[in-house]
């Protein structure tokens, strides 16, 4: 599992749109090294899931384009209390999971 | 503290061991990949211009991360949101940045992210919405050489 | 001799505004010679970046340091909380008094050289290499424990001294092929811009930083073989005793001036 960083409030009331942030310590190599195209295989991260209290509420699909130590920031509306989970998966197949607690009130 | 050399003469020394001109200062056009890219997506539909709001530096500082902001008009309900913000570049090797997928669960249609801009050229963030149309809003970054070539 | 630095009650507020800009009194000269910190060349979101420990990307390193610190790193050896505690007790304001002389061996060393001395001398353990994630991460994480807190190393010592003279000699000596000393850039055209970057007074404070052009965080060593290698120099190797004795240079030089590690650079 890779070094993460998650920013995302405790708590919130029902109803809040919260504001989440999510990075991974990850060099996401392009696969353009200095011999051409390929000449070094690509290794990325490709795709970060969210979901909260078992639902999908974010996907990113990533490329090489996007910059190593990928950051995140995105929006979910707080319905109620329940596990935000979050889950890189890279080339190579490994994954990284996290999971914060989001407590919604009213 | 210096041994009596004057500005002029440093500035020219280091002005010959280094080439002169940035390079990459003017955008060239969208390359044929980006051309295939936005066919894909688009499916024969059409792309329009509004809605989409993005954020990108004019200038930026490294090629290898540059800041990048996606926000799109929208009211994020079951029966009218945002599904997927697609960023594209006009003259990267891979055309496709990214694919970010919300749904009326996001709240606001938003993403930031950095990215990495080869050279110099317009980014495309390009909005498909739950009732199947596209929205489109575009940016140059201008980007240019760190100073020492260090490659350490 | 040591230029004397005095802290300007200015500073403060201007510091607060991220202008980063302290002034040093050299033992010549009666006006004193602003040193900038090239976190006044970063742009607005670079700056805000760096400023915010949500967004700042070298948190990762000391997430990263903060558990290394509490974990065991084999089994049956002390963790360095087992000895240290919590660090941010224990480690305030303690990188900042970096490069100092160790009292057991009387040896100049740098954070990187101290944890690697504790490595070896009480969990029995290989030195980290330098740069390596794990060493970053743990120079990292003791940075942030001095995060805003004034460079305060001691010279006074002979070692101390002597070392401040050498590093003040490489400083001020022509190098490489391109046959500059650090000085002609980062004392006498501070402010000016070479081609992407506008050259700042070399603080250390930011480093470890993260870097964009590493595309991660870096040592100071890193950035530092960097500019020998912007000059055609050979680089001189992490952790000999030039090395060390520069670092103990540039932080006397930055007398006063804030840890702002890990700041963010080009």
């Amino acid at each position: 599992m890779r070094p993460r960083r998650i920013v995302t409030p405790e708590k919130a009331k029902a109803g809040d749109v919260v504001e989440i942030r999510a990075a991974i310590l990850h060099p996401m190599v392009t696969g353009h090294g200095s011999g051409g195209p390929n000449s070094v295989p690509r290794d990325i991260v490709h795709t970060l899931i969210v979901t909260y209290d078992g639902a999908e509420i974010f996907r990113a699909e990533m490329f090489p384009g996007i910059a190593a130590n990928p950051q995140l920031t995105f929006t979910t509306v707080a319905t109620k209390t329940g596990d935000v989970v979050f889950r890189w998966v890279e080339d190579s197949g490994a994954f990284t999971t996290e999971t914060r607690r989001l407590t919604v009130e009213g | 503290m210096t041994d009596g050399i004057d500005r002029r003469t440093v500035i020219a020394g280091l002005g010959a061991a280094v080439v002169a001109l940035p390079r990459g200062a003017k955008a060239e056009g969208p390359s044929d990949l980006f051309r295939a890219a936005e066919r894909e997506l688009a499916k024969g539909r059409t792309i329009r211009d509004g809605r989409v709001v993005l954020d990108i530096p004019r200038l930026a500082e490294n090629g290898n991360s540059v800041a990048v902001a996606v926000s799109v008009d929208s009211p994020m309900t079951a029966a009218d949101h945002v599904r997927t913000i697609h960023l594209l570049s006009e003259r990267n090797p891979i055309a496709v940045i990214g694919r970010f997928h919300l749904g009326p669960r996001a709240g606001r249609a938003e993403v930031k992210t950095y990215v990495r801009l080869a050279t110099t050229q317009n980014v495309h963030a390009i909005a498909e919405m739950s009732d199947g149309s596209l929205w489109r809003a575009q940016g140059e970054s201008v980007v240019l050489l760190a100073a020492c070539l260090d490659g350490g | 001799m040591t230029p004397t630095r005095r802290s300007r009650w200015w500073m403060g507020p201007l510091a607060a505004a991220g202008l980063s800009v302290f002034a040093a009194v050299g033992p010549s000269a009666s006006e004193p010679t602003p040193l900038v910190s090239a976190t006044r060349f970063l742009s607005d979101d670079l700056r805000a970046e760096q400023q915010d420990e949500t967004r700042n990307r070298g948190m990762l390193w000391v997430d990263q340091g903060a558990d290394l610190w509490r974990r065991e790193p084999a089994p049956s050896q002390p963790s360095c909380a087992a000895c240290h505690g919590d660090a941010k007790a224990s480690m305030a304001g303690v990188a900042a008094r970096y490069p100092a002389v160790d009292g057991t061996t009387g040896r100049l060393q740098n954070v990187e050289g101290r944890i690697n001395a504790c490595r070896e001398r009480d969990q029995k353990l290989a030195p980290l290499a330098y740069d390596s994630d794990e060493l970053l991460a743990l120079t990292a994480f003791l940075a942030m424990q001095s995060r805003g807190r004034p460079v305060s190393v001691a010279t006074e010592s002979p070692a101390a001294a002597a070392a401040v003279e050498t590093g003040r000699r490489f400083w001020s000596e022509r190098q490489g092929q391109l046959n500059l000393a650090c000085t002609h850039c980062h004392d006498d055209n501070v402010g000016r811009r070479l081609r992407g970057d506008t050259l700042s007074s070399g603080l250390p404070t930011g480093y470890p930083a993260y870097r964009l052009e590493w595309q991660g965080l870096g040592s100071l060593y890193r950035r530092l073989r960097a500019c020998q290698i912007g000059v055609r120099a050979e680089p001189f190797q992490a952790g000999s005793d030039i090395h060390i004795a520069l670092e103990l240079f540039l932080a006397a030089r930055a007398l006063g001036a804030p840890v702002e590690a890990p700041a963010i650079r080009r």
